[in-house]
């Protein structure tokens, strides 16, 4: 062990070196806040059609990202999507009779949840439930009823 | 006809025994970490020479391969006028799978052949033997400190090519392509999630580190101690271990991503 100092050094470096990296991809790469994300209540809806809507789309108020996707059900008896929503605990003041509505973001991106606040007193807590939603617009859907209305005209 | 019959038994029956032999070597090895953690001088002499001297190798290449996904992608996406997901490309590549294998390709080529030209090179001058005639076990004394070296080394060389090769592609997307530079780290966050793939990827590159230090340090310990039987295991640690790595990323990748 002639070397044995500098090669100590050598290695500390060379840990340092690969705590850093490791750091750098969990601050820099990738969203600390996903952890943190779990703490958040549930609330419940359902949709006519969710479209293209995913586990783990984001939840948007005004554009913000206030929660995600938990999970995606089939309603047996009224042949609707179940949605469970997670929103993150801070957001703990949004109306109960808040709107949800299944957006595209721009013209062929993901699908996402935007919430739009409604007036009343009570807010949204573990379990509850969006009245007022609307479903996913299906491009096909659309196409089909311009062409429908084109030809009524003619 | 019973000739070939005979070959092929003979054959399955080596490999067999050889994998059983691998088994009972890696028992006995991990039989020796414990008492390794009182006496931890040794692995850090050998993560010197796994870790350290591994270094430069796995930086240059994470840094270039980093550049190049970035040019390449950039060629596919102006297309789409999506140019801004660059980020998001080149890190989840490197992340989840190029960090990981071609890292540990580099290991077992740079670090997986010097181990196990090491330790056949102590068993062909009898070095080995001489511990045992010491009553000290070789396989605690000389391969357990390298193969915790190995396994302890490989997560950090992968992030470092990982996060080497973000710096890259960030450097010819954002310098050299003129892609936005907020747009290309605000994406590159939003969708790359630190459970699903960064954790994923570091479980990733300990296995192929354990794998490849496995191979290693089996093939130098059960080499035919003569300067060919030494040469035959360092080729064979390189193939046997890339080969591992490829396969296993197959099954991994499956699992966590499928």
């Amino acid at each position: 062990m002639m070397h044995s100092r500098s090669v100590q050094i050598w290695v500390g470096l060379f840990v340092v070196a690969g705590m850093a990296a490791l750091l750098m991809l969990s601050m820099k790469v990738s969203n600390i806040s996903a952890f943190t994300e779990s703490e958040g209540f549930e609330v419940t809806a359902y949709f006519e059609n969710i479209g293209g809507l995913k586990v783990r789309s984001p939840v948007t108020m005004a554009g913000v990202v206030v929660g995600r996707v938990a999970s995606i059900g089939f309603d047996r008896e009224s042949y609707e999507a179940v949605v469970t929503l997670n929103i993150q605990s801070e957001y703990d003041n949004i109306p109960e009779d808040s709107s949800a509505s299944i957006f595209t973001a721009g013209l062929l991106g993901e699908q996402y949840i935007g919430l739009e606040a409604g007036g009343t007193e009570d807010v949204l807590k573990e379990g509850s439930e969006l009245e007022l939603t609307q479903s996913a617009i299906v491009l096909e859907q659309i196409i089909g009823q311009f062409l429908v209305s084109q030809a009524d005209k003619e | 006809m019973l000739d070939q019959l005979q070959k092929l038994g003979a054959t399955a029956l080596g490999v067999a025994e050889r994998l059983g032999r691998g088994h009972l070597f890696l028992w006995h090895v991990l039989g020796g970490f414990p008492a390794l953690l009182p006496r931890f001088g040794l692995v850090i002499t050998q993560l010197f020479s796994v870790g350290v001297l591994s270094l430069l190798i796995i930086a240059v290449s994470g840094l270039f391969v980093g550049m190049v996904l970035a040019l390449q992608g950039y060629n596919t996406l102006v297309d789409f006028g999506a140019t801004e997901s660059l980020g998001t490309m080149v890190a989840l590549a490197l992340v989840r799978e190029l960090g990981p294998v071609v890292g540990g390709l580099l290991f077992a080529g740079r670090a997986g052949s010097a181990l196990t030209a090491e330790i056949g090179l102590m068993k062909a001058t009898e070095q080995l033997s001489a511990m045992e005639m010491m009553a000290v076990d070789p396989l605690h004394r000389v391969v357990a400190p390298r193969f915790m070296a190995g396994i302890l080394a490989m997560p950090l060389l992968a992030a470092i090519f990982s996060a080497l090769g973000v710096i890259g592609g960030y450097f010819v997307a954002v310098g050299l392509l003129g892609v936005d530079d907020g747009a290309f780290w605000s994406q590159m966050q939003a969708k790359v999630d630190l459970h699903e793939d960064i954790l994923n990827g570091v479980i990733k590159s300990i296995v192929f580190g354990f794998v490849v230090t496995w191979i290693a340090v089996f093939e130098g310990y059960d080499t035919v101690p003569t300067s060919e039987g030494v040469s035959r295991a360092t080729t064979n640690t390189v193939v046997h271990g890339s080969l591992a790595i490829l396969g296993l990323d197959f099954i991994l990748t499956a699992l966590m991503f499928g």
